[in-house]
């Protein structure tokens, strides 16, 4: 074999991009769980008695509950007691007025990771001058930057506060619009849903919170960054998003951690709602930290995100592109509860190394008429294993519902493993629950057709690797598209050597 | 200086039961200018040939040298032969399912360029190029949107490697059996693509079992290739000999 064949292509380890640990000063709370923690961080907040109450009883929930073991990863026992769940940069209270007052660290990271300038502002909670940025990109995008546990920064509040939406920390909604959060947290994703669930609604840090009313189409993409910033420090964001009758958003999350040894748990959890007629689009780009080639160090990443379709024609989409993350478990779902609502999940995942990840969706066929699409693309690159575990349950009451599912696997090399567990639960006669699936490998004969034409190795594979997604970028938000092929090549460096 | 220098060339092909010696002491050397027809029976080694100059897995050089342009061949990786200018129109042309075809090409000239340290061309104007070679071997300018050779028919596989040829206008091609099952119409196209590069400047190695592609493309030399060596060598008239007389009598 030739130096450049692929079995010889998923040794040599890469260096991971995202990989430094900023310096800001915070406010870290000891690790250990129990009651006075959970009080603690209610209390820092701020927050009223019903949601002390409400994460009290998360706590109790989570106590009685154990770990699920059904996935298709493996990793030794987490200690509960040894995470921090608490971390606030100290600084958040008055933000920059220009660059220059930001953190020069934190200038330095979103540097290494090639965000542009105005975009860097933005993410550090610079309040922009309108004509610094005059790109579309700058002007179209409202960024809420949950930095460590606590967002520092809240940006384009005024030109969404014109079209009523409301964009902000879930913690700042706790106090500015108590009745919705009151309503609609854990509406979809109740406390003891799964025990991750349960601890995050114990434990939840920040996240964001949406609101778009009645009729409105939200004028700009909505985008958190999130990262992961203190040793040991869990993360447990809470998003809610809420969108009324009529309504549309497109939500953009986009993920990148620093390098560290220690294993890390992210427990998020994700709950929309769509009332008739609306339609929400989320669109996730995940690039935690995977851990070293040998699996030491890596985010394990156990998210619940879950969309109920509520009214009628309502529409929920999830796009999302995994590359990060020791481990993932994750499963993106929809509820179709309104008749002939829609529901969608387009997924990239890439593993390489020694990452795992059990990912895939839930689609809950309640109403009439309802449709669900599935489109499944898993990579499999190093010693890596990729599973898809997806569901789609026809209810009784769902009269001629539609099931499209396609999952497609693509190996690199003749290391790792890809698997899939569909399942399928119909009880309706009248529904149609189509399912499709291959695997294939980035064969020798491809990766030389490429670089027989002067494409270096490394480039021929993200090529490759970026075609077998096409069907999944095309979802993506323009910005995010760009975004995810880079991190593709970026995550498949280990697999090229 | 010889364009390319092949002396003493002993190859094998890694087989299941190890590995098998195809090529036994291969000589060649193509001048710019020059067009090489390689004929010979199936089996005799025409595409390991073409396979080990071009660096493809699953082949080892077991003696002898290759050089193209007074550089050695044998010591680079593949993507750095195609570089400094080595080109194969592959027989069986791959198909990449998603990467489109435009796409493809833009990543294959700006690689090249990147390469010879030359600008990389703006893509409206790359573009424009491309359509209208397209266009000049009768392919529908929908097929570059399309995966690269993704469900494309045998003769639009063929008519894209050579489109490809014609874009990227290398020093040296090496064509595998890029007449094999196209029909007359296409054979024309293709042989008026492969006369469009010719040029004082580069050289091609024409692989072929058939003497009907050099009624189109006329070689200056015609070699017969049988069980890895070149044992007769002469110009066109040896290519009507064998037609009419197959290649039993050489061997
Ligand atoms: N991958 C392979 N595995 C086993 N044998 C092979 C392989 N590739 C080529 N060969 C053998 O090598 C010899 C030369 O093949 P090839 O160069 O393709 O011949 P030609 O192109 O002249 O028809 C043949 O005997 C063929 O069977
Ligand atoms: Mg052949």
């Amino acid at each position: 074999m030739s130096k450049s064949s692929v079995d010889d292509l998923v040794e040599a380890g890469s260096e991971y991009h995202a990989g430094f640990v900023t310096d800001v000063e915070s406010e870290t709370l000891p690790p250990g769980l129990d009651e006075s923690v959970v009080r603690f961080i209610s209390a820092r907040k701020g927050e009223p008695q019903w949601l002390t109450d409400w994460r009290l009883e998360a706590f109790a929930k989570w106590r009685e509950m154990r770990e699920p073991n059904w996935a298709h990863v493996h990793y030794p026992p987490i200690d509960f007691q040894a995470i921090s769940y608490y971390s606030a940069p100290k600084s958040q209270t008055d933000g920059p007025r220009s660059l220059d007052e930001v953190d020069p660290e934190l200038l330095r990271t979103y540097e290494k990771l090639g965000i542009p300038l105005h975009e860097q502002a933005a993410l550090a909670g610079v309040v922009p001058d309108p004509a610094a940025i005059g790109t579309p990109a700058g002007a179209n995008v409202a960024v809420d930057v949950v930095f460590d546990s606590v967002s520092i920064a809240t940006t384009f509040k005024e030109t969404l506060a014109e079209a009523g939406v409301i964009f902000c920390p879930i913690s700042e909604a706790v106090h500015s619009h108590p009745e919705l959060v009151q309503k609609y947290l854990g509406s979809v994703i109740p406390q003891r849903d799964n025990y991750y669930a349960a601890l995050n609604s114990a434990v939840f840090s920040d996240g964001s919170f949406v609101y778009i009313p009645k009729g409105v189409r939200c004028p700009m993409e909505l985008s958190t960054y999130f990262r992961i910033n203190e040793r040991n420090t869990g993360q447990f964001e809470r998003t809610l998003i809420i969108a009324d009758e009529g309504s549309h958003v497109s939500y953009l999350e986009g993920c990148t951690a620093p390098m560290r040894d220690e294993n890390q748990l992210h427990a998020a959890v994700v709950e929309l709602v769509a009332m008739g007629d609306a339609e929400i689009k989320y669109s996730t780009v995940q690039n935690w930290y995977p851990g070293d080639e040998n699996g030491k160090g890596g985010i394990y990443n156990f998210v619940t995100k879950r969309g109920l379709c509520a009214g009628p024609r309502a529409k929920i989409s999830w796009t999302q592109v995994e590359t990060g993350s020791a481990i993932t478990w994750k499963y993106p779902s929809v509820v179709l509860r309104g008749d002939e609502s829609v529901g969608e999940f387009y997924s990239v995942a890439l593993t390489n190394n020694r990452q795992q990840a059990d990912t895939g969706t839930k689609m809950i066929h309640m109403g009439k008429n309802t449709k669900s699409t599935i489109v499944s693309k898993g990579i499999s690159a190093g010693g890596s294993e990729n599973c898809y575990r997806g569901l789609v349950r026809i209810s009784p009451t769902a009269q001629n519902a539609r099931n499209f599912t396609q999952c497609d696997s693509l190996l690199i090399g003749d290391q790792c493993g890809a698997h899939t567990f569909p399942y399928i639960e119909n009880k309706n006669n009248s529904a149609t629950v189509e399912h499709e699936a291959s695997t294939s490998k980035v064969s020798d004969d491809q990766l030389f057709a490429c670089q027989q034409r002067g494409i270096e190795t490394e480039q021929a594979v993200s090529m490759i690797v970026n075609g077998f997604c096409k069907e999944v970028f095309r979802e993506l938000p323009m910005e995010f598209a760009v975004e995810a092929g880079k991190l593709l090549e970026v995550s498949l460096e280990g697999a090229v050597g | 200086m010889n364009l390319l220098d092949v002396s003493n060339l002993h190859a094998s092909v890694e087989t299941d039961d190890g590995p098998q010696p195809i090529l036994k002491g291969l000589n060649l050397t193509v001048k710019a200018g020059e067009v090489h027809a390689i004929m010979g029976p199936n089996g005799s080694g025409k595409s390991t040939l073409a396979n080990v100059l071009s660096g493809r897995p699953g082949y080892a050089v077991d003696g002898g040298e290759a050089m193209l342009g007074g550089k050695n061949l044998l010591d680079l990786e593949p993507f750095e032969r195609a570089q400094i200018g080595m080109f194969l129109a592959f027989q069986y042309p791959v198909e990449i399912p998603g990467v489109s075809n435009m796409e493809f090409l833009k990543a294959s000239i700006d690689s090249l360029a990147r390469a010879r340290g030359e600008e990389q061309p703006n893509t409206a104007s790359f573009m424009r190029t491309v359509r209208e070679l397209a266009g000049s071997l009768d392919l529908d300018p929908a097929f570059l949107k399309r995966g690269v050779n993704e469900g494309f028919s045998g003769g639009e596989k063929k008519r894209n490697e050579i489109m490809q040829l014609l874009l990227l206008n290398p020093k040296l091609a090496l064509l595998d059996e890029t007449d094999s099952g196209l029909d007359i119409d296409a054979l024309k196209v293709v042989a008026d693509g492969v006369n469009r590069y010719r040029s004082e400047s580069n050289g091609v190695v024409l692989i072929t079992h058939y003497q009907r592609l050099l009624d189109y493309i006329v070689p200056d030399y015609v070699h017969v290739l049988s069980n890895g060596q070149i044992i007769e060598s002469g110009d066109k008239s040896l290519a009507l000999e064998l037609e009419a007389k197959g290649y039993a009598w050489l061997t």
